[in-house]
């Protein structure tokens, strides 16, 4: 195949194929990606907001050695024959998207401890990785109040970070947008028209693609710590969507529904209100086995393979704390 | 005063109206350019011209047209760019609002450059009165035949509006024009793609600035050569510089490319100096995004030689010692302007301003905003400085579109170049505000 298109990220090279843009190829290499808290395979015209995703490229193409002046989106840029990216490796990068996280937290309430989306939140892992320990922010930081936007769904745009997820998901899986950013700079909004309640067939996947806390299940809202809970793939036959869902289990009870993510935290195949909301039993489900959530993620933490230890191992060795 | 190409006519009686306009040798550029030139040729004369985007950027006119997908089977769109919103600039309204015409014939000139068949003149939303005055002069062009199906017989279709704006500064940036031209909101677009290849309705389409278009008809009657002949080397033509601030003749200005910012300043044609015979403190040369100069960088370079009204000329030095002529909004400083609260004011304008679309502006430049009225306050402390700095670093340059340099230019420059009045801001807070207390000083007094 003489059309691939090779490119080299960190030193590290690929062939992909041609249309395909910096973020893909880099999480096709599947070492260290660039993180995104806007972009999103499944839901078209995302991406280029959040600018977390910024890379250097320090070679345009084979044919055009010069560099690019700025730093670049890494989830729109297309790739070139011969690009040389780079993007843990460039000091630059990583303190613009040092940056950029402070830029993000400033105004987010840091309520982690009281938000239902801690232990799987993009922001929340983008700042352990990439942020600071302290603010250099000593103002008031932006408060909304909570709306209620419907009988399923919370907002609370305090801990938005406006990616326009949700609103490119309601354009796309549903049949009519209500909601959508009022106002404008930094007292933008998500809200919906005239206190309209988001209510149809899909509209629980704005939760799934909601990257932080501002979109909430109301049905599992200070229910359990999701680390807590037990992630389970299952599927049933629906009409209106693909029935494949992760049951999140507590003891016997199903406490909540989600699609299923891939390891990039987007949603593989969306799915319907009723698969979500209404199917709380069970007896509903084929209940496939275990969902395997990745070795980095906080759920999977001690959880399913407990490593026997003896006591005379912990006394003799690495686990003992000094 | 030099050449005049713009304004030439500006004082004529009914030069507003299509009559006083015609006796004055108006449309005779689209006679010209329909009836005996091809399209391509339009574009080639604005090329040898070397005509520049006034707007700001300072972009190769003729050069963007030839970027124009002109193979593309979808309609070519022209949208003029009159939504004139940059604080300091007030050029694009008094030309429309004198002399309308030009705008009109200018742009069926260059729509014709550009094959296109629909025209658009976006017009900020605060002047509606402007608005008024297009849609009456478009009507007029209608009734003599200038626009519409087969203008002057030669087969060519146009149609011209007028769109009014919501008002938004950012809907000055070309792809949140073309977003608000659509009816959406006005985010900036991320590029690639240009508008070039994919604007208005995802077609073809040219942006350019109200002062742009309107020197289309003379470099087409005179010749692209003779209007390269105007100013210096690559600063070619004319430029209209609204200057306002601490100087006796506030206006709008046609200057040859090429004036000595002294004699700008300084001269009777021009601004006419400083009133109560101030000292000079700082200019802003182009528009409240571009870098302030103190005096002894604003009228002579880092090298010693003196600062011309040119596109090079002003950015000689770059950021360090240098800035950009942008849209010609000349705003100066005597010395008793205070640059802290002059910053913290334009830096309330992109808070309010941006359009919160991209994480670094619509954060940052809320962040910038509170820390300098913190200091012009009183309550700023000396890290806030370098804080200040640092955020306008981490804006500038990771942004969608401009005004996140916009933004953080300003705040960058004076930094650089007035640091110890930030200082002095933070160690004697009472001393600077008493500054301001305009009606407490009158008492006193």
């Amino acid at each position: 195949m003489s059309d691939l298109l090779k490119v080299t990220i960190d030193g590290k090279s690929i062939e992909v194929a041609p249309g395909t843009t910096i973020l893909q190829a880099a999480r096709q290499i599947g070492d260290k990606y660039p993180p995104a808290m806007c972009y999103y395979t499944p839901l078209k015209n995302t991406g280029g907001k959040c600018r977390v995703c910024l890379v250097k490229v320090s070679q345009t193409s084979e044919a055009n050695p010069r560099p690019i002046p700025k730093l670049v989106a890494s989830c729109l840029t297309k790739v070139e024959n011969g690009m040389v990216v780079e993007n843990e490796s460039s000091a630059e990068v990583l303190e613009a998207r040092k940056g950029v996280v402070e830029f993000l937290l400033i105004n987010h309430p840091l309520d982690c401890p009281i938000c239902d989306q801690a232990g799987e939140c993009d922001l929340q892992n983008l700042s352990y990785e990439h942020g600071t320990e302290t603010t250099r922010y000593e103002e008031g930081r932006r408060e909304f109040n909570k709306i209620d936007i419907g009988p399923h769904i919370q907002l609370h745009m305090t801990r938005c970070i406006l990616c326009y997820r949700c609103v490119y998901a309601a354009d796309q899986l549903t049949n009519s947008r209500v909601h959508g950013v009022l106002n404008r700079g930094d007292v933008s909004e998500i809200s919906t028209y005239i206190q309209n309640s988001i209510d149809n067939d899909f509209s629980g996947n704005i939760i799934d693609v909601c990257p932080v806390g501002a979109l909430t299940d109301k049905t599992y809202r200070f229910k359990q710590r999701v680390w807590f809970s037990k992630p389970y793939n299952a599927h049933r036959n629906c009409t209106k969507c693909s029935g494949k869902t992760v049951l999140w289990m507590k003891d016997e009870n199903i406490i909540r529904v989600t699609a299923r993510k891939n390891k990039f935290g987007e949603v593989e195949e969306f799915i319907c209100n009723e698969c979500r909301f209404d199917h709380r039993s069970k007896t509903d489900w084929v209940i496939e086995g275990v969902r395997d959530m990745g070795d980095d993620s906080v759920i999977s933490a001690n959880k399913y393979e407990l490593p026997v230890v003896s006591p005379a191992v912990l006394v003799d060795s690495k686990f003992v704390s000094e | 005063m030099g050449k005049q190409i713009l304004l030439e006519h500006i004082n004529k009686p009914g030069i507003n109206t299509i009559d006083g306009y015609m006796k004055n040798g108006g449309y005779a550029s689209v006679e010209k350019a329909l009836k005996s030139m091809s399209p391509d040729q339009v574009v080639e004369e604005v090329k040898t011209s070397g005509l520049r985007g006034r707007g700001g950027a300072g972009f190769p006119t003729g050069m963007k047209w030839s970027f124009l997908d002109k193979k593309s089977n979808k309609p070519k769109y022209l949208v003029c760019n009159a939504d004139e919103s940059e604080p300091g600039t007030f050029k694009d309204r008094y030309l429309m609002e004198r002399i309308p015409h030009l705008l009109i014939e200018g742009m069926i000139t260059s729509s014709f450059a550009l094959t296109a068949n629909t025209s658009y003149i976006y017009v900020r939303g605060e002047m509606m009165y402007v608005i008024r005055i297009l849609e009456k002069a478009i009507a007029e062009a209608y009734a003599k035949g200038f626009l519409g199906k087969n203008i002057l017989g030669t087969g060519y279709d146009l149609d011209l509006y007028v769109h009014p704006g919501g008002g938004a500064y950012i809907c000055g940036e070309e792809t949140a024009l073309l977003e608000s031209l659509e009816g959406k909101r006005g985010n900036p677009r991320n590029k690639p793609p240009f508008p070039a290849v994919s604007g208005l309705y995802d077609s073809p389409t040219v942006v350019n600035n109200v002062e742009t278009i309107a020197a289309v008809p003379w470099i087409i009657n005179n010749g692209g050569a003779s209007y390269a002949a105007i100013g210096i080397g690559k600063s070619s033509g004319t430029k209209l510089i609204s200057a306002c601030g601490n100087i006796n003749k506030p206006g709008v200005y046609e200057i040859e490319l090429g004036v000595p910012v002294e004699e700008f300043i300084y001269s009777d044609q021009y601004c006419g100096g400083i009133p109560e015979n101030r000292e000079l403190k700082a200019v802003v040369a182009g528009g409240s995004s571009v870098p302030i100069l103190p005096k002894e960088l604003i009228l002579k370079t880092a090298n010693g030689e003196p600062r011309l009204m040119t596109y090079e000329s002003l950015s000689d030095g770059g950021f360090v010692s240098g800035t950009m002529l942008g849209s010609g909004g000349f705003i100066v400083f005597n010395d008793q302007a205070c640059i802290v609260r002059n910053l913290w004011n334009f830096t309330r304008f992109y808070h309010h301003e941006s359009c919160g679309q991209c994480s670094p502006c619509r954060e940052g430049t809320g962040w910038m905003e509170k820390v300098l009225h913190r200091i012009e306050h009183g309550h700023g402390k000396m890290t806030d400085i370098d804080l200040l700095v640092d955020v306008a670093k981490k804006i500038e340059g990771k942004t969608i579109c401009p005004l996140g340099e916009a933004a953080a230019w300003p705040v960058a420059s004076a930094i650089r170049h007035f640091r110890k009045e930030f200082e002095n801001h933070i160690l004697h807070p009472e001393s600077c505000s008493a500054k301001h207390l305009y009606f407490g000083t009158l008492a006193v007094h």
